[in-house]
């Protein structure tokens, strides 16, 4: 597991380790502000970043490099996860479009199925053409269930069926994928809302987990669509994607001091095994190196 | 809701003082707020560092025009200066028939939507042009094109080859056998870039002896956009950029890191989920966004067409006066609704996100009706709405009590900022 998220991040950890370290033993006057470069670079943002260097200021050089993954660590372990049971245990994973929903969906359904689980999908998104054959492919490919429906089909009536065949057919998680689309759509935040109300109602606890996927490239904007989300919904957890290539994913940091959810699963690939559970010291360290 | 316009009109204020020449000292402390609002908007760390040291330059010395202030002047400077660097809108080329457009671009930035909509586009301009799904590797990709193509009636190649060269190679041929003058090549966008894709990419590029080779960049993308976009040129060579979902809140400084990074032009921005929502690149606009200015022009423009001169008068003055009753308020939200696509309008405005929820039909017609449910004497007193009112409102207007809360609450601080702005504590500086 960490060899893969070691990989994943490799490009990543070599350019910020590196450079960090090597800026750190030259001690030189523009030592703060090469930090600097290499903290925004990682999209960690304006404020984590002047926080940082404030800290930064009050300490020797040489303990920079402990300080500044003391700092990511500590608010990336700040949050505790909760994980609530259920049978069906219902996922609904949340998210703006082109993040890798459906992806991240068939590669924890695979998981899942691993833990010898029976795996329902539920492909509510009835908006984006193709999802529904995306998921679908998905789900046989890790066998799972597939509850599908109609282009247009009203999310929240898919969901319920969903439940029902999940119950009916005695599954053990219930994986639902949403319509992606911008989070500043009103009538999106309400067809999700939605879809949380017709489960609760089948059961007060469901759904069990509310996931939002955030796309790793992302920049500052992803804490936009958190708060939007977690505000509409209440998440319990993030998936962060796309860590395989040159994105650092640094803005999920700021994402969870911001709203305090915590970081679930990594995803470092394109197959179906390249889902990792986070682990903060482990990202932080691959990312600084 | 109004907390990110408070905050922008106050840091503004902030820099309100003498005139004269722009000091060195004026020039270093607005540039260190530009500097910010820069690297929020996703501008990448050396383009940012390089930008400033641009403006710095320029700007130190340059005298402070009349009716500006420091700080306005030097963010004149800095709004040309980046209109400057994002180039001007440039039409595609179209040298021949068919004229090939290969799209390119990571997983997830848009392409297959962009692709219809550049279609749609085109077509519009009097073309006819023929979408190749070229992407053979993501599970229903070709689902994906095909259906959205479907709903415009845009003719799709759908013969499905393992091998993308070659599909392309004989989407091309048929294309001129049927005499499509526009082929539009929807590429494999992987989770990031390899060798693999690259190598792909080149192969199409070469077969297909393209018009154009267009990058779609998602706006919302962070310090990554540069690299993204320096392997393409590099690897690939593009020759325009498409920005996508700028329909969100994205403030888009990606854009300005691939321009200066490529060298190539925008040539376009996708700003909504509708098949017509692909733009022709305006840099004035984007400059403004990326700053987190609001587009004031665009917004004085469409606001002088539609808002009635009486209306803008009455409205203003019952803002000074801090006297605007829920009555004002509906009508204001039913006049901004006239000036057109209200999500649009009002995205332009600084902290217009936070007004976006208006934008919604069912959001407006809920206020209306709630507004319509009250007395002629609760719109204009609301403090004597309690909560039997509330309910008898609620039940009027088919809405809960929670949403007249919600009303009655967002009113309040609109309320509040009037009088604010009536203490003079903020300045009116676009006509409402």
């Amino acid at each position: 597991m960490i060899k893969k998220l070691f990989q994943g991040l490799a490009r990543a950890r070599q350019r910020l380790g590196d450079r960090l370290r090597r800026i750190i033993t030259r001690r030189d006057p523009q030592l703060l502000e090469e930090i600097e470069e290499v903290l925004y670079e990682g999209d960690l943002g304006v404020e984590l970043t002047e926080n940082i260097l404030e800290e930064l200021r009050k300490i020797p050089p040489e303990k920079y490099m402990d300080r500044i993954k003391e700092i990511l660590i500590s608010i990336l372990e700040g949050v505790e996860v909760k994980e609530k049971e259920g049978k069906p245990r219902v996922w609904m994973f949340v998210g703006v479009n082109g993040v890798g929903k459906t992806t991240t969906i068939g590669k924890i359904g695979k998981m899942l199925r691993k833990e010898g689980k029976r795996v329902l999908f539920a492909a509510c998104d009835t908006y984006r053409t193709g999802a529904q054959e995306q998921l679908k492919i998905w789900a046989e490919r890790v066998g799972a269930d597939i509850v599908l429906s109609q282009y247009g089909a009203d999310p929240g009536a898919v969901a319920f069926d969903a439940y029902e065949a999940a119950l009916h057919r005695g599954m053990d998680e219930l994986l639902i994928d949403t319509a992606g689309r911008l989070h500043t759509k009103h009538p999106l935040m309400e067809e999700m809302k939605k879809i949380k109300r017709v489960l609760s109602k089948k059961n007060p606890d469901a759904p069990h987990e509310i996931v939002l996927v955030v796309d790793g490239t992302t920049g500052q904007n992803a804490l936009n669509q958190a708060k939007s989300f977690h505000e509409a919904l209440g998440l319990s957890g993030i998936v962060l994607t796309k860590l395989d290539g040159t994105a650092k994913g640094g803005i999920v940091v700021h994402v969870v001091k911001e709203i305090g959810v915590p970081v679930r699963y990594i995803g470092v690939g394109e197959g179906e095994d390249d889902l990792i559970p986070f682990n903060p010291e482990e990202f932080v360290k691959a990312l600084l190196g | 809701m109004f907390e990110g316009l408070t905050e922008k009109l106050e840091r503004a204020i902030n820099f309100f003082g003498k005139k004269g020449r722009l000091t060195p000292k004026d020039v270093k402390q607005g540039l260190e707020e530009i500097r910010k609002a820069l690297l929020e908007a996703d501008v990448n760390y050396k383009v940012v560092r390089e930008f400033i040291k641009m403006v710095e330059e320029e700007a130190t010395g340059e005298r402070v025009l009349k009716s500006f202030t420091p700080r306005e002047q030097i963010l004149k400077i800095v709004y040309e200066k980046l209109i400057e660097i994002l180039g001007k809108h440039e039409p595609l080329k179209l040298s021949r028939s068919p004229s090939p457009i290969i799209l390119l671009g990571l997983q997830g930035s848009g392409k297959t939507t962009t692709a219809v909509k550049l279609a749609y586009l085109l077509r519009k301009k009097g073309k006819n042009p023929l979408l190749v799904p070229a992407d053979v590797k993501r599970p229903a990709a070709f689902e994906q094109l095909r259906d959205l193509a479907a709903r415009y009636d845009f003719p799709v190649y759908d013969k499905r080859l393992p091998d993308a060269v070659k599909l392309s190679k004989l989407a091309l041929s048929m294309a001129v056998l049927k005499r499509y003058d526009v082929v539009i090549f929807d590429t494999a966008g992987r989770l990031h870039i390899d060798e693999e894709m690259i190598e792909e990419a080149r192969k199409i590029r070469d077969t297909v002896n393209y018009d154009e080779l267009l990058l779609v960049v998602d706006a919302m993308t962070g310090q990554d956009a540069v690299n993204v976009a320096r392997e393409f040129q590099e690897k690939v060579g593009i020759t325009g950029v498409i920005l996508t979902k700028l329909d969100g809140d994205a403030r888009g400084g990606a854009a300005l890191s691939v321009r200066r990074i490529t060298g190539k032009p925008i040539k376009y921005i996708g700003v909504g989920e509708k098949v017509e929502d692909l733009e022709e690149f305006h840099p004035e606009r984007l400059a403004s966004r990326i700053l987190g200015m609001g587009d004031l022009a665009t917004l004085r423009e469409k606001a002088k067409e539609a808002i009635e001169a009486e209306h803008a008068r009455r409205f203003q003055e019952k803002m000074l006066r801090a006297e605007l009753t829920l009555e004002d308020f509906l009508e204001h939200i039913k006049q901004i609704k006239r000036m057109g696509p209200i999500e649009e309008l009002i995205k332009l405005l600084p902290g217009g996100k936070e007004f976006a929820r208006y934008a919604d039909e069912k959001m407006l017609k809920k206020t209306e009706a709630i507004i319509n449910s009250m007395t002629p004497e609760e719109r204009r007193n609301p403090k004597i709405i309690d909560g039997s009112r509330k309910r008898r409102i609620a039940r009027g207007s088919g809405t809960t009590v929670q949403d007249v809360n919600q009303l009655l609450r967002e009113y309040e601080l609109v309320v509040k900022l009037m009088k604010e702005m009536k203490k003079g504590k903020f300045p009116l500086r676009f006509p409402i």
